[in-house]
């Protein structure tokens, strides 16, 4: 517990210094990482500890990314203001899915959640006089931005535009890991776990299974609905091709990669999404500059994972989960 | 009046390609209760085979019959080296599996041929033909006797030969099958095999009138899930029949309710998707299991 604590105050260390060295380019691509890692804390603590797959996490994204950008763009309300209202709204849509959601094997939900995915951006485009359409909606030069796009000063320092949308991001992405950690270990975490595990038995025990199935969806996507939001303000622009369905695949192969349910873990799924290109441009006589080779490292990754770790490859199963069935 | 009839028919034009790509998801689904999230995009590499080969100067028949055979091949040995693996593993962990496959192909798709829109000339012409004000192709009326006859040799294979008896019995009950002397490894491999040759047979109807590009299969994907789940996930009639009714039910929607429109197609088959599963999961054609409880 104490080392696991130290662990987190280096990591903390490291973040609020890492800029120092970094170009504005990296700094934004690492604010980018943060909103990453929020959501895959919220599918780690869907899929990793209450057992439910989603493929579709881009769409509570979505749905906390627009929110901002329409209540910043239409409402003037300031974009801190805006991000936890992106959690109380992806979050009651989140919840709202969890209901039927009830109903669904593993199977069947994997089928919807990406059904969702799909369809969200042809709806997004549809309703245009609510969302801008396919152009989307461009935040930069709005009022309500924080610092206007040019920085902000805080207790006397003064940042750039770049260095303060990465401190906002891993601020509250922080925040949200601890948070985390503590509902994870806290009783309701212990809760979902035993659903996970075994309803039947969890439900002798006087769990409420629905309400702890449901309410892990309405976590999750409020989750989402943060990272969604925090992406919208960092690149001050929204459209319906900001959340495809590879977005949504993205996210499940971060939680994989953190072996889902280690929340721990979700820092290196985050980073892989961001930097995976950088890395498959580093081999011989790969033009990473194409879509194609990193898409395809992207899913031998996962086919990969699932191949060697056992117990990810079991998610979700009754008896597998017991190796990792402990706090985070 | 003429106008409705129009829709029908492209609709069951469309209908034809989700119903053979659904036929390809039900038969593995049949055989090892899982869902192949990687079978659009397998047939679209097969597709691009196809037209790798027409480039190099192949006639379209030898081609497809080479591109059936590499995907039948490319099935056994997807199955042999990844999937059974993991064959004890959860659901889900498979699901999530054949999703890193969906990545990849995707991928590999565009390192190979890259990402701009090929025309793929199939063996239909796609030149309309007038007929009392209706307006459709060879290709179309092609595409809808592909699929109905691939049904009917699925058919076949799984009630008249011992293999499909084989096939069936790997499926139903591993262990006792296997008790029996049916090679239930080898069944499986096989349903993976004849899954990806019917994929590829998707994806060679779906090119010339989709377009060759490594996302032509994406949204195909969602529909044939739509008439997979519409018809029962394990019902290879269900599934083709779902896939024309999917296809009618697109078109007429798209044209007559205003406020769905062309835009909202995905979100029609994900409502038929939602419906289905919360209403009656076995589907039309379905069978509901009995669980012990």
């Amino acid at each position: 517990m104490r080392d696991r604590a130290a662990l987190v105050g280096a990591g903390v260390v490291v973040l609020a210094l890492l800029p120092i060295p970094l170009s504005d380019f990296r700094t934004v691509q690492l604010a980018t990482v943060g909103a990453y890692f929020i959501a895959i804390l919220g599918l780690d603590v869907l899929t990793g500890h209450s057992g439910q797959i989603s493929l579709g996490h881009g769409a509570f994204m979505a749905v906390g990314a627009y929110t901002t950008a329409i209540l910043m763009s239409s409402h003037g309300v300031r974009d801190l203001a805006t991000i936890p209202i992106a959690a109380g709204v992806a979050g009651g849509v989140g919840l709202l899915v969890g209901v039927p959601a009830l109903r669904l094997s593993g199977l069947h939900l994997a089928l919807a959640t990406f059904g969702i995915a799909i369809a969200v951006p042809t709806v997004l485009k549809k309703f245009d006089h609510f969302t801008g359409g396919s152009a989307g909606i461009t935040l930069f030069g709005k009022s309500t931005q924080t610092g206007h796009g040019a920085g902000v000063k805080i207790l006397g320092e003064q940042l750039t535009n770049d260095e303060w949308l990465y401190a906002l991001t891993w601020t509250i992405g922080v925040v949200l890991f601890l948070l985390t950690w503590w509902l994870l270990a806290s009783r309701f975490g212990r809760s979902l776990r035993a659903v996970r595990d075994s309803e039947v038995a969890a439900a002798a025990s006087g769990i409420n299974r629905s309400a702890h199935k449901v309410a892990a969806f309405g976590v999750s996507a409020a989750y989402a609905g943060v990272a969604g939001s925090l992406l919208a303000i960092n690149v001050a622009y929204v459209s319906p091709d900001t959340f495809p369905i590879q977005l949504s695949l993205s996210l499940l192969v971060g939680a994989v990669v953190g072996f889902f349910g280690s929340i721990w873990g979700a820092i290196l799924g985050a980073l892989l999404i961001q930097f995976l290109a950088d890395i498959v441009g580093l081999i011989p006589h790969v033009d990473a500059r194409q879509g194609g080779p990193t898409t395809f490292f992207f899913g031998l990754v996962l086919v990969v994972l699932m191949l060697v770790l056992p117990a990810v490859s079991k998610v979700g199963s009754r008896v597998a989960n017991r190796g990792y069935s402990r706090a985070p | 009046m003429t106008n409705v009839l129009q829709q029908i028919v492209s609709g069951l034009a469309s209908g034809g390609i989700y119903g053979s790509l659904a036929l390809a998801i039900v038969l593995i689904h049949r055989s090892t209760g899982v869902v192949n999230f990687a079978q659009g995009e397998l047939a679209t590499l097969s597709a691009f085979i196809c037209w790798s080969l027409m480039d190099h100067g192949w006639a379209f028949w030898p081609a497809f019959g080479a591109t059936l055979a590499l995907s039948f091949l490319g099935g056994v040995v997807l199955q042999q080296t990844v999937i059974r693996p993991i064959h004890g593993g959860s659901l889900v962990g498979i699901v999530i599996l054949t999703i890193g496959l969906l990545i990849a192909v995707n991928g590999l798709d565009s390192w190979i041929w890259g990402g701009a829109a090929k025309q793929f000339h199939g063996p239909f012409s796609t030149s309309p033909i007038s007929v009392g004000g209706v307006a459709f192709s060879k290709q179309d009326i092609g595409v809808v006797a592909v699929s109905i006859v691939a049904v009917v040799l699925i058919g076949l294979l799984f009630a008249k030969t011992k293999l499909g008896l084989g096939l069936r019995a790997a499926a139903v009950n591993p262990v006792e099958a296997r008790l029996a002397g049916v090679r239930v490894g080898a069944m499986l491999a096989l349903g993976w095999g004849l899954a990806s040759a019917l994929g590829a047979v998707a994806g060679v109807l779906a090119a010339p009138s989709l377009f060759l590009e490594p996302n032509m299969m994406q949204t195909v994907l969602l529909y044939a899930f739509a008439a997979a789940v519409l018809g029962g996930m394990d019902s290879p009639v269900g599934a083709v029949v779902g896939g024309l009714l999917i296809g009618v039910l697109l078109n007429l929607v798209g044209t007559y309710v205003h406020w769905i429109g062309g835009e909202l197609r995905l979100a029609t088959a994900l409502a038929v998707i939602l419906g289905v599963l919360l209403v009656r999961p076995v589907g039309l054609f379905g069978r509901a299991a009995v669980r012990r409880v």
